[in-house]
C-alpha cells in the first residue's frame, strides 16, 4: 500500500552502491594487492614498522585527548544551556554554530595566530613574567590538542543540546522536590539521560580528531605525525596507492570498531548525529 | 533550582560550574574566530596579535587580480563545485526523502545505513578509494570529479536534513490531494515539497558550506589546473603564513554570518518546536 515510495529512492541507491560502495570495496581489494598477488603483504609491512605503529598509537592518543577535552568543556555548555531561559539558548546555539560553520583551514588558520611566538598565548604568559622569551605552541601536541578541542567542540554540544532540549525540567524537578542536591541531580538524573548524546559526540569527536588531516599537518607538524598524514605521502610522495590504502583500512577499522562498540553500548538509533 | 531549603555550598559551586565554566567554554568555543576576524585587519607584514594597527591592505591585495589571481581561480573552482554539489544532492537526495517517507519502517531501517554511511566514513578515505576507482576507469583529477565525489560525501547531508522535516508531515495531506483528484505530479509540486522546503534549504546549506571547506576529498581529486580555495589556503598556511590568509578568513567568516543570519530569517517559522 505504501511501497509506492521505493522508485524515489532508486536514483540515491545507485548512487551510493556505485561510488560509495563500489569504491570501498576497490579500496580493500587493492590493499590486498602485493609484489607477487593477493597477500597480506601491506598489512605486513605496515605493521612490522615501528614508526607506523607509533603513528597508529599517536592518532588514538589525539582522538583521545581530545574526547577528553571536549568533555570537559561540553557539558557544562550543555548544562548552562539546560539551565538557560530561552534567550540564553538561543545565544548558545549561535555561538556553537559559528564556528562549526566556519571553515575548518580557517578555523586552523586562527590556531597558528594563537599559538604563535606573536600571539596572544605567548604575550600574555610575557606580560605575566612566567616566560623571559616568546614561546610557540606550535608544532606541539598540546598546541594540537587545544586547537582539535575547539575546532570538534560543535560536535559534542549538539547531540548534548538536542537531547537536553527534548527532556523535560519535571525530572529534576522531581529530584529535587525528593530532596537531592544539584550535584546527585547531574549525577544520577541528568548524566545518565544525555549519555546517549554523549556516546554520539564522542564518536563524531573521534572520527573527525583521527581524520582532520589539515589541522593535524599545519599545527602538528612534520614532527607529530598521524594517519591521514601517513596515507597521503603514500599516495602523494610515494606513489605506493595498494600501501595507501591499506593505511586507509587501518584507520577504517580502527574507527569503525569503536563506532560499532558504542553504538552496541547505548543502541540508540540517531547515533549518527544530530547536526 | 530554586528551592530555599538547601544547603547553599554546593548550589554555589554547582552555578559557577555551569555559567562559570560553561561561559569560559563558549569564549573558548568562540575566540579563535574572533582572532581570525580581526587579524585580518591589520597594518602589520606578520601575524603578530594583537594586530599593530588598522588596515584594508590584505583585503586589497585579495581582491588584486594580478597579486591574487590563482585565489581567485580556486575560489571560482570552489563556488562551481559547491553550486553543482547542491544540485547534484537536490537530484538525488530529495527524491529519495520523499520515497522513503512513503515506505515501511523496516525497509526505511534497512536502507538507511547505507545512504547515510558517507557521513560517518573518514572522507579522507573515501577520497583516496575514489581516486583509485577514476584511476582505474580512466578519468583525471578534475572540477566534474569533485563533483561527483562531492555529491556522494555530502549528499547524505541534504538527506538528513529533509528527512527531518519529511517525519514530521503529516501522510494524509498528500492522500487528501490525490483523493481530492490531483495527479502525482500536482501532489508534489503542490503539497509534498512546499512542506519539505525548510529542510531542503537548511540540507542545501549544509551541503554547499562543507563542499567548500572540503580538503580530504578534493586532496585526491583535484589537479593543478582544478585547485580549490581551502587547498590553496592550506597552501599558503604551509608556504610562507601569508597575510592574505587572514583576509581569506574574514570573508569566509563574514559570509558564514551573513548566510547564518538569512538561513535564521527564512527558516524561522519552521523552528517552532
Amino acid at each position: 500500500m505504501k511501497a509506492s515510495g521505493f522508485p524515489y529512492v532508486i536514483p540515491m541507491l545507485v548512487l551510493s552502491v556505485a561510488f560509495f560502495a563500489t569504491p570501498l570495496a576497490v579500496l580493500i581489494g587493492y590493499s590486498f594487492f602485493g609484489s607477487q598477488g593477493a597477500s597480506l603483504e601491506n598489512y605486513g609491512r605496515f605493521f612490522g614498522d615501528a614508526f607506523n605503529f607509533h603513528v597508529l598509537i599517536n592518532t588514538a592518543r589525539l582522538g583521545l585527548e581530545t574526547v577528553i577535552g571536549t568533555t570537559i568543556l561540553g557539558v557544562p555548555i550543555a548544562l548552562f544551556y539546560w539551565h538557560g531561559g530561552r534567550n540564553a539558548r538561543q545565544v548558545i546555539i549561535f555561538l556553537t554554530l559559528i564556528p562549526m560553520l566556519t571553515s575548518n583551514v580557517v578555523r586552523t588558520f586562527a590556531w597558528i595566530v594563537i599559538l604563535g611566538r606573536q600571539g596572544p598565548i605567548s604575550e600574555a604568559l610575557m606580560a605575566l613574567g612566567l616566560t623571559g622569551s616568546p614561546i610557540s605552541l606550535m608544532f606541539t601536541e598540546l598546541g594540537l590538542v587545544m586547537a582539535m578541542c575547539q575546532i570538534d567542540l560543535p560536535l559534542i554540544i549538539l547531540p548534548l543540546i538536542a537531547i537536553l532540549s527534548r527532556t523535560s525540567v519535571q525530572f529534576t524537578e522531581a529530584a529535587q522536590v525528593s530532596g537531592a542536591g544539584p550535584w546527585r541531580i547531574l549525577l544520577t538524573v541528568l548524566l545518565p539521560m544525555i549519555l546517549p548524546g554523549l556516546l554520539a559526540g564522542w564518536i563524531l569527536v573521534f572520527a573527525s580528531t583521527s581524520s582532520s588531516f589539515v589541522t593535524q599537518a599545519v599545527i602538528g607538524g612534520a614532527r607529530n605525525v598521524y594517519v591521514p598524514q601517513l596515507i597521503y605521502r603514500e599516495v602523494g610522495t610515494l606513489f605506493d596507492w595498494p600501501m595507501a590504502s591499506a593505511i586507509a583500512v587501518v584507520l577504517l577499522l580502527s574507527t569503525g570498531l569503536l563506532l560499532v562498540a558504542m553504538a552496541m553500548i547505548s543502541r540508540h538509533r540517531r547515533l549518527i548525529g544530530h547536526a | 533550582m530554586r528551592s530555599h531549603r538547601e544547603n547553599p555550598i554546593p548550589n554555589v559551586l554547582y552555578r559557577a560550574f555551569v555559567f562559570g565554566f560553561g561561559g569560559l567554554g563558549l569564549v573558548y568555543l568562540v575566540m579563535p574566530i574572533v582572532i581570525a576576524l580581526t587579524m585580518s585587519f591589520t597594518s602589520g607584514q606578520t601575524l603578530k596579535y594583537p594586530p599593530e594597527g588598522f588596515s584594508l591592505r590584505w583585503y586589497e591585495a585579495l581582491l588584486d587580480p594580478v597579486r591574487s589571481g590563482t585565489e581567485h581561480i580556486a575560489a571560482a573552482n570552489s563556488l562551481k563545485i559547491a553550486g553543482l554539489a547542491v544540485l547534484g544532492s537536490l537530484l538525488f537526495a530529495v527524491p529519495a526523502t520523499i520515497g522513503m517517507a512513503r515506505m515501511k519502517r523496516s525497509a526505511v531501517n534497512s536502507i538507511e545505513p547505507l545512504l547515510l554511511a558517507p557521513l560517518v566514513l573518514p572522507s579522507l578515505v573515501y577520497g583516496l578509494a575514489a581516486l583509485i576507482v577514476a584511476n582505474f576507469v580512466g578519468f583525471h583529477p578534475s572540477l566534474w570529479l569533485n563533483v561527483v565525489g562531492h555529491v556522494v560525501v555530502f549528499g547524505p547531508l541534504m538527506y538528513r536534513a529533509a528527512s527531518v522535516v519529511a517525519q514530521g508531515i503529516n501522510p494524509s495531506l498528500a492522500e487528501a490531494s490525490t483523493i481530492m483528484g490531483a495527479g502525482w505530479f500536482t501532489t508534489l509540486r503542490r503539497v509534498t515539497l512546499p512542506l519539505l522546503t525548510p529542510g531542503i534549504l537548511a540540507g542545501a546549506f549544509l551541503v554547499f558550506i562543507q563542499s567548500l571547506d572540503n580538503v580530504s576529498v578534493s586532496l585526491f581529486l583535484a589537479d593543478a589546473q582544478t585547485t580549490v580555495l581551502p587547498l590553496r589556503m592550506f597552501a599558503l598556511i604551509e608556504e610562507s603564513l601569508d597575510v592574505r590568509v587572514a583576509a581569506m578568513s574574514g570573508i569566509l567568516i563574514g559570509l558564514t554570518l551573513v548566510v547564518m543570519l538569512v538561513a535564521r530569517k527564512v527558516l524561522a517559522p519552521s523552528r517552532s518546536g
